[in-house]
């Protein structure tokens, strides 16, 4: 296994910057996940670090290799494609060989290794079959089974899931975890799904217009995003903002959101003080607020809009001002259209925002390493 | 309402069976005809009325059209011919079509309408100017020359044919092999012609029926070594009604023959297995 390195990646086609002076560090056995929107660059940058694309500039180092102008072949390297391009005209067991035959390793070792594959992937008893006699579920295996028999420096996988219907994508999920895990590959996993990201990845790297714009665990991703467009984008639902006017106040800096007051810590004044504009956005996601009847120290007054019961809790849209945010609370919360409640922001949850550039107040940008 | 309905729809699948067994009889009753003249002794062939039934079966009329000077040799010239042509076409056709399908040159439209217009020269015609500079090239009364030719007619419809068949064959499959340890060419020979196959295979039945086929350009281009159908347009006014039969059926039955190779191919492929 080994590590990734990308320095200064750029590739257009056309006119069309895909990605721009991208740089990325993966540690061996780390699972890293691209994520992002359609046209952010992410299965882009995923075919530069496999060589289906040339870069234009920069380098690509696999495993302290410089890969940047060899071929695919001999980068030692193994990818599952979106539509899993697995071979029709050969059987199970030819398509899982297929890279081993490719090395010229002798036929017990093929065997062997195509068997322990098929068997991690629960497919020993399909090794006969074609391709057209399987479900896209077991293709899908088909094409996973093949990438790991190969034992490559590092695993490519291009939103493999994402053909699957949702019940099969969710037990894939978890499958693919515990497999990835047991066979400890260094491996890049693009997708546009925020939910796969969070749940696969050891690291995330959300993209956007070609960029890397935040690249950390996917709990720092999820609590401390980046930016507005990171926080609108992670999470179910996604991060509330509202808009705060700043004032001063006896010495010190308090926050009007709609008709009442946010008082934050010295250390978060520290950093409002340093804005210019006297706007900020404040960040706070819907399972951070607490909720009251009556009114409390600390809290706003909202008015409740719509009451969505999910089940396991209440999704509650309230208006806030001339703002409308969501708001999670127990199950048997009781609330009714048009009631007025108290809410309460988790202080240390609070994300404050730069209303100007969109940027988190305290997120440094540090060279994705 | 129901019922006129089930009705009509009855009416239009026997319509369209009538019109599929009208079809298959146009094409199968003058091969009947030919086959049962074929292995009639020649008296019978001379005898009218003609029954549809064959009365006797004598190999009488076969063996003495094998057995009249040029055939057996103009048969084999063909056969020679037209598998020259399928290497020489298939060859020259493949990759090209594989160029058309995966990727983007300029004067690639152009290509392609020129390519058909070398269709719209009648082949009489060409066949003299070619001659010509054949002669002059020492290829004259060649099999060939004549491969040459017949692979030019052949090849701007298999190039088409197999670049649509490219097409079809997905781009991630060859990806994919690339990934896995092939370079450009071992994916091509190892993921995109075999999953082409079928399409080459029907293209290969239109290049060596061409080719079987193919009279004048043969009869032009050749005098010592003809082609059974060369041959055979040449002599055939002058020979008695029972060769004609047994020259027919000795022209039909090799390319018959070779459709039905090639077709079992295509279905295995295709996932139809003959019982």
């Amino acid at each position: 296994m080994a590590e990734i390195r990308i320095e200064g990646v750029r590739k257009t086609f056309g006119k069309v910057k895909a990605v721009w002076d991208v740089s990325l560090t993966v540690h061996d056995r780390e699972f890293v996940v691209l994520l992002g929107p359609s046209g952010c660059g992410k299965t882009t940058l995923l075919r530069c670090i496999a060589g289906l694309e040339q870069v234009d500039q920069g380098r690509v180092f696999i495993g302290q290799r410089d890969v940047t102008d060899l071929a695919p072949k001999q980068r030692q390297i193994a990818m599952v494609f979106q539509n899993y391009a697995v071979f029709p005209h050969l059987t199970v067991f030819e398509n899982i060989a297929f890279g081993l035959r490719m090395q010229r390793k002798p036929k017990d070792e093929i065997k062997k290794r195509v068997l322990s594959a098929a068997e991690l992937l629960h497919i020993e008893d399909l090794l006969d079959r074609y391709p057209a006699q399987l479900s896209g579920g077991q293709r899908q295996r088909v094409a996973v089974a093949r990438a790991i028999a190969v034992d490559a420096l590092v695993l490519l996988m291009d939103e493999p899931l994402s053909n699957l219907d949702a019940l099969l994508r969710l037990e894939m999920r978890a499958e693919l975890k515990r497999l990835l895990r047991e066979v400890q590959a260094t491996t890049i996993y693009v997708t546009h799904d925020q939910v796969e990201a969070m749940s696969l990845g050891d690291r995330i790297a959300v993209m956007k217009d070609g960029q890397i714009l935040q690249y950390d665990t996917p709990l720092n991703v999820y609590d401390k995003p980046a930016n507005l467009f990171i926080g609108g984008f992670i999470g179910n639902p996604p991060m509330n903002f509202l808009e705060g006017r700043l004032q001063e106040e006896e010495g010190q800096i308090v926050v009007q959101v709609g008709n009442s007051q946010i008082r934050p810590s010295p250390e978060v004044q520290a950093l409002l003080r340093r804005l210019e504009d006297r706007s900020v956005l404040v960040g706070i996601r819907a399972e951070n607020i607490d909720t009251l009847h009556t009114p409390a120290d600390d809290t706003l007054p909202a008015e409740v809009l719509v009451v969505e019961p999910l089940g396991s809790h209440n999704l509650i849209t309230v208006q806030v001002g001339p703002e409308r945010i969501k708001v999670n609370t127990d199950a048997d919360f009781k609330a009714r259209p048009g009631e007025t409640l108290w809410l309460r922001f988790n202080a240390d949850k609070i994300r404050w925002i730069d209303k100007a550039s969109g940027q988190a107040l305290d997120y440094k940008f540090a060279r994705p390493s | 309402m129901r019922r006129s309905r089930l009705s009509s729809r009855l009416l239009g699948r026997g319509l369209a069976y009538l019109v599929a067994v009208l079809i298959a009889l146009w094409i199968l009753i003058p091969i009947y005809l030919i086959t049962v003249a074929a292995f009639s002794p020649p008296d019978v062939i001379y005898g009218w009325p003609k029954s549809l039934l064959p009365k006797t079966i004598s190999l009488e009329t076969l063996l003495f059209f094998i057995n009249a000077q040029y055939v057996l040799p103009s048969l084999w010239n063909s056969v020679k011919v037209a598998l020259l042509t399928l290497v020489i076409s298939l060859a020259v056709g493949a990759p090209a079509g594989y160029a058309l399908a995966r990727h983007i040159f300029p004067g690639k439209d152009i290509y392609r309408i020129a390519l058909l217009s070398t269709r719209a020269f009648p082949v009489v015609i060409l066949s003299i100017p070619l001659a010509v500079t054949f002669i002059k090239w020492d290829l004259y009364d060649t099999l060939i020359a004549v491969a040459l030719l017949h692979a030019a007619m052949a090849l701007p419809t298999t190039i088409l044919v197999t670049s649509s068949v490219f097409i079809g064959v997905s781009r991630e499959l060859e990806e994919a092999a690339m990934i896995f340890g092939c370079n450009r060419v071992q994916a091509f020979i190892r993921v995109a012609l075999p999953l082409a196959l079928p399409g080459l295979a029907a293209s290969a039945i239109f290049t060596f029926v061409l080719s079987w086929n193919e009279v004048f350009a043969a009869t032009i281009l050749t005098l010592q070594n003809r082609t059974l159908p060369a041959r055979m347009f040449v002599q055939l006014a002058a020979s008695p009604v029972p060769f004609r039969f047994a020259g027919g059926f000795f022209i039909l039955v090799p390319a018959l023959l070779f459709m039905f190779f090639i077709r079992r191919y295509l279905f295995s492929l295709w996932g139809i297995t003959l019982k």
